[in-house]
């Protein structure tokens, strides 16, 4: 797992592939994640030229320090097959599914998107994918979606469907979403990948969202998905890693380190095992320190 | 022939005699006296300056066919004094005026057009022009071509004899029947009245227009009984709903909130950021944002200003009661909250334009500025700035006092978007070039901050940003990047005619702006 590449995905932002302008402008914040949506954000009219401008944006104009996503239709929608068709031939580095509420799903787009890949000839098996849990069912099967296929590389929780279909009432505290937002997390963690938040929806409460970005990086998330640009930096600046946590992180892989010359099988610290999982975080941890502008190398340990 | 910033430029353009720019600081006044057509008066005890109608005094202040009149922009879109007076003008059938405002012109009803078409007016010298006028002028409306001046040039050429007024009508929010009359009281108060001093002090006849008298003495007295020959009052001087207009709401957009916070950390991470500096942020949405973040920065490192210069808004003015600056310089209110702090807080002064930003007086402010923020609507990649023209070469604003911050003040900011809507703004050209980029610092863009490496303060800029850490970009990468997200845009096709020159501040010509091909 060490050898897995680290993308940082502290925040996400959706642009619309039916606002040339937004697509454009989007490429200039400070988001890691940047998703071209066919989804919600397109009217049924305008689904096949936000596709093409979406396939063009990507294959031409990709930014170059940004996690870049295509977020295909609904997985039962008829839009689907051409989402994939265009969206795989696009090459991003990931494809969001919407309302992903059983493994078997995510298989079948994995194995459709593995079709086109061998078609048109591009690497098997790059492409990777984030599932969005917008549902009760969702969250229930959580678990499997996460070792659904091992194209998926995070889970992102969706307040707003979700609490449609718990019935519950949507409010800023959360509570209603508490329970999901553990769970999917849960899941992220034992199968290795990343978990992202939900959206803080109020774009002019900066407090709330301060607050509900603290309570995001306590509970584990890695990262969590803005509704609006304003909302990036400060998502940012509370995934940024504390100076005890990049000490931390330091330490590990220098433990590791010492443990790979000395032919170690087993590397302990403080008397305890570090396993992959510890030692990719410890390599996030760094990039996003890295990513936040602090320099970590030379930084005493 | 050519002038310093490679613009071809005919040397002569109708009666106008061109003199080609030569570089922003290589000019200097002819050496003679000012000039001036003011003349001394005489009135006695118990003369009366009231005149019943604007025509009246127009023909009290002898206006005749091609003389020269002139306004102040103090009421902005709400004003109404320039219809009022054309329309009286109109109707004595005076002709072949000069019609010279202190700003751009965009009064709507009646239209400029009209009285151009009409033959009442048949040349403008204004900073700008747009709208109906703007489109009829590119379209070859007028004979002569429109001169577009600064701020600073303004007085600059009254004083040099080269815009010699006739009659200046000054509109006034609260006057006396003797003349002392200011923009600060009244129901129509717009605040500074700082763009017509240099027209009272210099014109030959001054007309003071208000709707609100007072009685005698007007005070405070922003115009001085002295220069003014007549009074008239009238039903209504503009439309209250826009002269007081309150303040300009912080924008939401992100991206201009990014570009302002970025032009505020450039400002923070220069060195001459420390108590008692003084800046200059303009109006804009960009403008205002930039303020509002310029605030934050002085907050948090305990840093105070000496002086905020120029168009004042509600934001600079919130600066100045948390104590974040000593003295508010005013040549202009831009919104109601700006217009009452004058006349509520000692700290926060009018003054008068030619003192703002005159290049040749015995001192103009700007030119004890650290920080000049401006804003464009496209820069090259030698740094010259266009404010003028738009993408598709529609006339868009006027000169306003940008090239003169950007020549007066130690670091001039421009901050603009890289691409708007699907046309670029860093280019390779500058459609019109109205600022020297030999006066511009810094770029800032949402895509990255470029430093101008021939400007005279780039190596300290280049050392205090790198120092903190921030991203610098060249303005080449910004031209490609702008053009590979849009495309080339096929260039604007003119024809030969010069229909605006465009005068740099110290009266030689920078750029001229050519009738459009249809």
């Amino acid at each position: 797992m060490a050898e897995k590449t680290i993308r940082l995905k502290r925040t996400s932002l959706y642009a619309s592939g039916s606002s040339p302008v937004n697509m454009i402008q989007a490429v200039f914040y400070n988001e890691d994640m940047l998703i071209y949506d066919l989804e919600d954000s397109v009217p049924a009219s305008e689904k096949d030229a936000a596709r093409f401008l979406v396939y063009n944006m990507v294959k031409n104009h990709r930014p170059k320090d940004k996690y870049v996503c295509i977020r295909v239709n609904g997985i039962y929608s008829e839009y689907l097959e051409e989402d994939l068709q265009a969206a795989v031939r696009a090459n991003p580095d990931a494809i969001r599914i919407p309302k992903v509420e059983y493994a078997r799903e995510v298989k079948n787009i994995s194995e459709r998107i593995g079709a086109i890949e061998k078609k048109i000839g591009l690497e098997e098996g790059k492409i990777e994918l984030i599932c969005n849990i917008e549902s009760y069912m969702g969250v229930i099967n959580a678990m499997e979606i996460a070792h659904s296929d091992p194209r998926v590389v995070a889970m992102a929780v969706s307040a707003e469907d979700l609490t449609a279909s718990l019935k519950a009432q949507r409010t800023k505290k959360g509570l209603e979403v508490f329970y999901a937002r553990n769970a999917v997390l849960m899941a992220c963690r034992a199968a290795g990948i990343d978990a992202l938040d939900i959206v803080f929806s109020d774009i002019n409460d900066k407090e709330g969202l301060m607050e509900d970005t603290a309570l995001a990086k306590n509970l584990g998330f890695d990262g969590k998905t803005c509704i609006h640009p304003r909302q990036i930096d400060t998502v940012n600046s509370y995934f940024t890693p504390s100076t005890k946590e990049i000490k931390y992180a330091l330490r590990v892989l220098a433990a590791v380190e010492e443990g790979k010359k000395n032919h170690k099988g087993a590397v302990t610290l403080d008397g305890g095992m570090i396993d992959k999982p510890m030692e990719f975080r410890a390599l996030t941890t760094l990039a996003q320190a890295e990513a936040a502008g602090i320099h970590v190398k030379g930084m005493v340990m | 022939m050519k002038n310093a910033v490679g613009r071809e430029i005919p040397e002569k353009i109708g009666r106008y005699v061109v003199k080609p720019y030569t570089g922003a600081y290589t000019e200097s006044p002819s050496g003679e006296p000012v000039h001036t057509l003011r003349t001394a008066g005489k009135h006695v005890s118990g003369d009366c300056k009231m005149l019943p109608s604007i025509e009246e005094a127009v023909k009290a202040a002898g206006l005749k066919d091609g003389m020269t009149i002139s306004f102040h922009h103090s009421f902005r879109e709400g004003d109404e004094i320039v219809g009022q007076v054309l329309t009286a003008i109109r109707a004595l059938g005076i002709r072949h005026l000069r019609f010279a405002p202190s700003a751009v012109v965009n009064i709507k009803n009646p239209s400029i057009v009209d009285f151009v078409k009409d033959g009442t007016i048949d040349r403008i010298e204004a900073s700008g022009i747009r709208g109906e006028l703007g489109d009829a002028v590119l379209e070859g409306l007028m004979e002569e071509p429109v001169i577009l001046r600064t701020h600073g040039s303004r007085p600059r050429a009254i004083e040099a004899g080269e815009l010699m007024i006739d009659v200046a009508f000054i509109g006034a929010a609260a006057a006396d029947e003797y003349g002392n009359a200011t923009g600060q009281i009244g129901p129509n108060a717009c605040g500074s009245l700082g763009y017509s001093f240099v027209d009272v002090s210099n014109a030959a006849k001054v007309i003071v227009i208000t709707d609100y008298l007072v009685d005698y003495p007007c005070n405070p007295a922003s115009i001085s009984q002295q220069y003014v020959d007549y009074v008239v009052k009238v039903d209504r001087i503009g439309d209250p709903d826009k002269i007081g207009k309150g303040a300009a709401r912080m924008t939401k957009n992100p991206r201009d909130l990014m570009i302002a916070e970025r032009a505020a950390d450039v400002m923070a991470a220069s060195r001459l950021f420390k108590d008692n500096f003084s800046f200059q942020t303009g109006a804009g949405a960009i403008s205002i944002a930039c303020t509002n973040y310029l605030a934050e920065r002085m907050e948090a490192r305990g840093v105070k200003a000496s002086f905020a210069l120029g168009g004042i808004t509600a934001a600079i003015v919130d600066m100045y009661k948390k104590g974040l600056v000593r003295v508010l310089e005013c040549s202009q209110c831009f919104d109601a909250v700006a217009a009452r702090a004058i006349v509520e807080e000692p700290g926060i002064v009018e003054i008068d334009n030619a003192v703002y930003s005159n290049p040749f007086s015995k001192g103009s402010m700007l030119d004890k500025l650290n920080f000049g923020v401006l804003a464009a609507l496209e820069v090259d990649t030698d740094f010259n700035v266009n404010i003028l023209t738009g993408s598709s070469g529609e006339m868009m604003g006027g000169l306003g006092g940008g090239p003169d911050v950007a020549a007066g003040s130690d670091i001039s900011i421009v901050c603009l978007p890289v691409v708007r809507g699907r046309t670029p703004s860093v280019t390779k050209r500058v459609f019109t070039c109205c600022t020297p980029g030999e006066t511009v610092a810094a770029v800032v863009t949402e895509a990255g901050i470029a430093l101008n490496p021939a400007h005279k303060y780039y190596a300290e800029l280049k050392e205090d940003l790198e120092k903190a850490n921030m991203k610098l970009v060249t303005i080449q990468y910004l031209q490609e990047l702008a053009e590979s997200l849009t495309g080339v845009p096929a260039p604007i096709e003119t024809t030969d005619r010069v229909v605006c020159v465009v005068e740099y501040r110290d009266g030689t010509v920078i750029d001229v702006i050519r009738e459009i091909k249809k």
